[in-house]
């Protein structure tokens, strides 16, 4: 069964004939060549199809691309702009800059979760690491909220440390360009913390 | 996966009407268990009618104090929701322990209730499997149990629910509307998931192209919890979890009493476990760690455990234990105390694998 | 004056220069590069463990619209070679294993191939099997070798009578369970024939391994077979050799009239095609004095392996030469199982052969009323215990002292279960960690002054996530003398120099020392002023010294753990390894790369554990909600250092290597704070919250 849908793929309309079967995650990869985001276990259980949907982050290989028919899909690709060279967006310079990735497969979905959850607790949504479910208002992206959040896109290459340190850093950068748009004189934090970051190294003991 | 026919819905009554009528069709709503079982081939349906996009999607508090919840609200805005976070933690607390955000996000209320067990072998079409193919058997009784039942198993199935939201639905009375071709009905949660029993086939009570369009709660009770215990830290489906919902008769005696008290079980049986024996025992009675152990006691003496999940009755009775400890305020047991601890050195015990 | 060559970019931590088509996505992976009108492969899988396909009923999945071809054993072309029962697939009606590909179907689409491989029906004739590891199975034997050329037994001295007379004897049993890689990218293969050459997309850590193995099984000849990876999602050591999807695909796409064949393997599926870790059982013995000093030491290991392929784990190897004593012995005995072939997983060897061992470590400490880094420590050898060879670097006591003074090891309570917060016991432990050294011979690097000003460096290597495009370019500058902006590198592809396999640790030390040999050349046959177009290929010379030494690097894990008094539940806040493993090139990535391999040792010691289900021959819990690794709320405060190192023997390059050594020993430092916490001793992994439960 086939059925004619359009998805606004990283800011472009596209039209595609579809399969009933297939997903939005295949319809991206086998059908658009938009190849950003991964197939890791296409059952919703590694987060490597994260794609931001209609705004929100969601495992694009359990939706069925038919059922999407007009939704926004936004992968890591399109968040910098969606040209080869487009600006990096400030997750992705953090992943970049903190080295929160290895073989980098499943880190086009950690980058567009990572975009997802700066949103999600700055609009309030609790976690299982929010100490007090009953405040209202924007919650602190805490390391022990970064990685609860995260705990959604699997990493093999165990890169989760530098994760946490580079959605940190991205989140920080959120916040002072939303306090920046309140008030000029805070500074947009954008520097990488490269030197703090690495290790102390003691002097040659051998 | 099979080929099959796709066709939006345009209102609830049409979508139950079209599923009632179509004996291979099914409701499509988050589609993050559906989708993923039609992958495996464990769910074959040749039309779906999706309802996702019927507006059923709201929270709405009622007059009365009761809370409804529609249908298609994601997990992830229910959990978020103001009302429900302040009212009844414990629901926000399993939504939360749930799949991981992503998931939540897109996975609905009533989706969520209905999502099917973990049982490897129930996901695995080419071994027996009562539940997926009635009459093969059942490959769990004697296979991988780590996951399965000691409450309410029969010989042909010894799955689990893998549900944290119905458990915590279970404990704070709440109610599911359906709507079938001859109408609504509500039935109790507890009521809506059955046991195996010689029909593991059929997870709950609904006929076939009944819609859960909503969920009701009562009004809130005083103090209610979730706790879920889990392999790893996050995105794992439970071993086992309590939820509880309770009211103290004086919440500042030094030990209190409970007046009232609704315990559900997860990763224990069939369906979310109403611990009525637990909450015979603790109903009047004073908040203590021997009471608590003791309506533990109760509702497991009939546990009926496997060869790999026999774990699970000193496990939901600490976890027990504590989720009572924490609601009701009271201090539990030091685990360092004397007479548990363990010394090691040459004049330690023999137990270490060494000897003297 | 030292022989290493002097460094300027190495030792620099720069950004990966991949990192901006990764944080992107549009690097491309095996299964994204562009290809044209691809036909779709999706196998159909036995489902019986063993015996023979009788039937293959295809009418009703040939009848669907867009299935192109079903491949059975009677229609599939025949390999050159089938003696490799792993990769001689669809060559005749044996079943070997439940999940061996017995057809393959060729369709359009994925989707239309997937329906038509659920709709072929085949019919068996089962034979009796077997497919679970037993002590006491009659089938146990001794394999000629182990992997890497491990001898399978090895004795010095008198075991028996020096472990009867021990002061202090430690006698007991520890077991690994099966594990499997997971790549986060699925292993995928696209091959595409011309009638020439077979053109592979494939995610390897190794392409001229693949197309070594491949023109072999094909009948062709090596420059018939293009092997192409610029890109691999993680590998772990599954995609170290070969597997059956790669020969499954090149086969397919023989019958396809030239159009390329996608085989993408589903995650389910690899836990039958691609490999898994074999489980061990570790019976260990320790006898020491009063004082600690080990007078005896013996390590007995049974494993399973296929009966299609043998597999020998090189568990015994860090027992035979961690510490000292006059009188040791191990021995390896295997079962052969109608199961899946087991193969490389991250520091096969060593990292299961340093659980039991280091476990038996701590409860000697125990048993003698030591500190567990003072035993180490008066158990320290002079030499290699076996060869008698001296170290060329053997700082493991170095590790543990920095160690112990970052992580408040002081604060350590030896008593078990002494330590307790907010419901929470808590325990520290620690364990060693050693690598070997390895670097491999046939490697082979070009270099060539280009027209732009850019030396183009060549070589067949791969980047697994191990940071080789950025290491091997900061290597290729200071070998050039130059910026690291006029280097151009170029690997993952058989058209570059033969290069060995990203496995055992070898990578960057055999590529390197082998773009610094091409380097050293290409200055001698051009000069600095080079003309365009110049060009040197050129392999490492040998190193004579190396074989007289013993080199390895050496580690020591800290691990501090909470487990929950309630429910069992078991964190690790904390976790420190220290590190002596050479020069390091890249701080950022080597960093990056400890800490991965101390969290799939964080994995191993919490999670892992494949569940082989001896009625069907299968692991069930075959998928990644079921198969547990870890999550990013399981890795709380985690570090890795490094003890400056530069190795004068491990060639000019002086690094050797650190993809595996992080993995090495992290798990027993888990299961030895478990300990400490609890007073209760594991010795199975993985150390899951029910065995914690009072």
């Amino acid at each position: 069964m086939e059925a004619r849908i359009t998805l606004q793929v990283d800011g472009e309309p596209r039209s595609l004939t579809v399969d009933t079967r297939t997903t939005v995650l295949d319809a991206l990869r086998d059908q658009l060549g938009v190849t950003s985001p991964k197939k890791g276990c296409d059952h919703g259980q590694c987060g490597a199809c994260t794609v931001l949907l209609d705004g929100r982050r969601a495992n694009s290989c359990l939706a069925l691309a038919v059922a999407h028919d007009g939704a926004e899909v936004i992968t890591s690709e399109g968040l910098a702009g969606g040209t080869p060279d487009g600006e990096l967006h400030p997750v992705q310079r953090a992943f970049l800059e903190q080295d929160g990735f290895q073989c980098g497969y499943c880190t086009p979905g950690q980058v567009c979760s990572a975009a997802g959850i700066i949103e999600e607790a700055a609009a309030g949504h609790p976690s299982t690491a929010t100490e007090d479910l009953q405040a209202e208002g924007g919650i602190d992206l805490t390391d022990a909220e970064i990685r609860e959040r995260m705990s959604g896109n699997l990493c093999r290459c165990g890169a989760y440390v530098n994760i946490v340190a580079a959605v940190r850093q991205a989140a920080e950068t959120a916040a002072a360009r939303r306090d920046g748009a309140a008030n000029p004189e805070v500074p947009v934090v954008t520097d990488s913390p490269t030197a703090e970051s690495m290790p102390e190294h003691p002097e040659e003991r051998a | 996966m099979i080929p099959f026919d796709y066709h939006r819905a345009e209102d609830a009554a049409s979508a139950v009407a079209l599923v009632s009528g179509t004996p291979g069709a099914a409701f499509l709503a988050g589609g993050t268990n559906l989708v993923d079982r039609m992958k495996l081939g464990v769910a074959q349906p040749t039309l779906l009618v999706d309802i996702s996009r019927l507006p059923l999607d709201t929270v709405d508090v009622q007059e009365d104090g009761r809370v409804r919840i529609g249908t298609n609200v994601r997990n992830a805005d229910l959990a978020a929701n103001t009302v429900i976070r302040s009212r009844y933690p414990a629901l926000s607390q399993a939504l939360l322990a749930g799949a991981s955000g992503q998931l939540r996000n897109l996975a609905t209320t009533g989706g969520n209730l209905l999502q099917r067990t973990r049982c490897v072998y129930f996901q695995n079409p080419t071994t027996p499997c009562n539940k997926r193919e009635p009459g093969t058997g059942c490959s769990a009784v004697e296979g991988y149990t780590r996951y399965h039942a000691i409450l309410g198993a029969s010989e042909d199935c010894v799955a689990t629910h893998p549900s944290d939201m119905a458990v915590a639905l279970a404990a704070l009375d709440a109610a599911v509307v359906v709507m079938g071709p001859a109408g609504e009905r509500v039935l109790p949660v507890s009521d809506l998931h059955r046991l195996p029993g010689n029909e593991p086939q059929k997870d709950t009570v609904l006929d076939h192209g009944e819609l859960i369009t909503a969920v009701e709660l009562p009004p809130a009770p005083a103090r209610s919890a979730y706790r879920k215990v889990r392999d790893r830290a996050a995105y794992a489906f439970a071993l086992v979890s309590v939820a509880a919902a309770l009211e103290l008769d004086d919440d500042d005696a030094a030990v209190p009493v409970i007046r009232d008290v609704r315990i559900a079980l997860g990763g224990v049986a069939h369906k979310p476990w109403r611990a009525l024996q637990a909450e015979a025992v603790l109903r009047g009675a004073a908040a203590t760690e021997d009471n608590f152990r003791s309506a533990a006691d109760a509702e497991l003496r009939h546990a009926e455990t496997l060869n790999g999940n026999g774990f699970k009755v000193p496990m939901v009775r600490n976890t027990l234990a504590a989720v009572l400890r924490d609601l009701t305020g009271t201090a539990g047991p030091d685990a360092s105390a004397p007479g548990t601890d363990h010394p090691e050195g040459p004049s330690g015990p023999d137990d270490a694998g060494w000897e003297k | 004056m030292s022989k290493l060559m002097p460094a300027s970019a190495i030792g620099t931590p720069f950004e990966r220069l991949d990192g901006e088509l990764k944080v992107r996505g549009t690097a491309p992976y095996a299964y994204e590069q562009p290809v044209e009108n691809p036909v779709h492969l999706y196998p159909v899988l036995s489902t019986i463990a063993r015996g023979r396909v009788e039937r293959v009923e295809t009418a009703e999945a040939e009848a669907l619209d867009g299935v192109l071809t079903i491949l059975t054993a009677e229609t599939t072309p025949r390999l050159a070679d089938s003696s490799d029962r792993e990769l001689a697939v669809l060559q005749d009606t044996s079943v070997g294993y439940r999940g061996q590909i017995v057809a393959a179907v060729l369709a359009e689409t994925p989707e239309t191939a997937r329906e038509a491989a659920a709709a072929v029906q085949v019919t068996y004739t089962e034979e009796p099997f077997t497919a679970q590891l037993h002590g006491d199975d009659p089938a146990l034997y001794a394999p000629e070798e182990l992997n890497a050329g491990t001898p399978t037994d090895s004795s010095q001295g008198d075991f028996d009578g020096a472990f009867d007379t021990a002061a202090l004897r430690i006698d007991a049993t520890y077991s690994t369970p099966p594990e499997h890689n997971n790549p986060l990218e699925p292993h995928v293969t696209v091959a595409q024939w011309d009638g020439t050459v077979m053109t592979l997309w494939d995610s390897t850590q190794g392409v001229h391994a693949v197309r070594g193995t491949l023109a072999q099984v094909l009948g062709l000849e090596e420059e018939q077979v293009r092997v192409i990876a610029p890109h691999v999602g993680g590998g772990f050591g599954s995609k170290g050799m070969p597997h059956v999807q790669v020969v499954m695909a090149a086969l397919a796409a023989q019958v396809t009239d030239g159009r390329p064949v996608k085989f993408p393997v589903s995650r389910q599926q690899m836990y039958t095609l691609t490999s898994h870790r074999t489980p061990t059982i570790q019976h260990v013995r320790l006898g020491a004095a009063d004082d600690g000093r080990l007078t005896a030491m013996s390590l007995d290991i049974l494993e399973h392996t296929s009966r299609i392929k043998e597999f020998a784990e090189q568990t015994p190897a860090p027992f035979r030469m961690m510490y000292a004593s006059p009188n040791r012995r191990t021995t390896t005995r295997l079962t052969p199982l109608d199961i899946p072939v087991p193969s490389w997983m991250r520091a096969p060897g060593e990292c299961p052969g340093m659980f039991g061992p280091e476990v038996a470590m701590d409860e000697l400490a125990a048993a003698a009323g030591l500190d567990p880094i003072e035993l180490r420590r008066r158990n320290e050898p002079e030499v290699d215990p076996e060869t008698g060879n001296p170290f060329s670097s053997r700082h493991l006591l170095e590790c543990f002292d920095l160690g112990a003074e970052r992580f408040g090891w002081e604060n350590r309570v030896a008593r078990p279960r002494s330590v307790q917060e907010d419901g929470w016991l808590v325990g520290m432990g620690t364990a060693s960690a050693v690598y070997p050294f390895m670097r491999q011979p046939a490697n082979t690097a070009r270099i060539r002054y280009e027209q732009d000003g850019v030396y183009s460096v060549q070589i067949g290597a791969s980047d697994i996530g191990t940071g080789s495009w950025t290491a091997l370019t900061q290597i290729a500058a200071d070998a050039l003398r130059v910026p690291v902006d006029r280097i151009r590198l170029g690997i993952g592809d058989t058209r570059f120099p033969t290069a060995s396999v990203a496995g055992g640790s070898s990578g960057t030390a055999s590529w390197g020392g082998t773009i610094i040999a091409a380097a050293r050349a290409f200055r001698e046959d051009h000069g600095e002023h080079p003309s365009p177009g110049a060009q040197t290929e050129a392999q490492p010379p040998e190193d004579p010294e190396a074989a007289d030494l013993a080199l390895y690097s050496f580690g020591a894990h800290f691990a501090e753990v909470r487990i929950h008094a309630d429910t069992g539940e078991i964190r690790v806040p904390r976790m420190l390894g220290v590190f002596s493993a050479g020069r390091i090139i890249n701080p950022r990535t080597a960093r990056s790369q400890f800490l991965g391999a101390m969290t799939m040792g964080l994995g191993m010691a919490l999670h892992e554990q494949g569940v082989l289900d001896p009625r069907f021959g299968i692991f069930v819990n075959s998928d990644l909600a079921e198969y547990h690794i870890p999550t990013n709320a399981d890795v709380l405060d985690m570090e890795a250092l490094w003890i400056e190192d530069r190795d004068e023997h491990a060639g000019p390059l002086g690094a050797r290597g650190i993809g595996e050594i992080g993995i090495v020993g992290s798990p027993a430092a888990i299961a030895n704070a478990a300990y400490n916490a609890s007073g209760t001793r594991i010795r199975d992994l993985p150390l899951t919250p029910d065995k914690f439960l009072t």
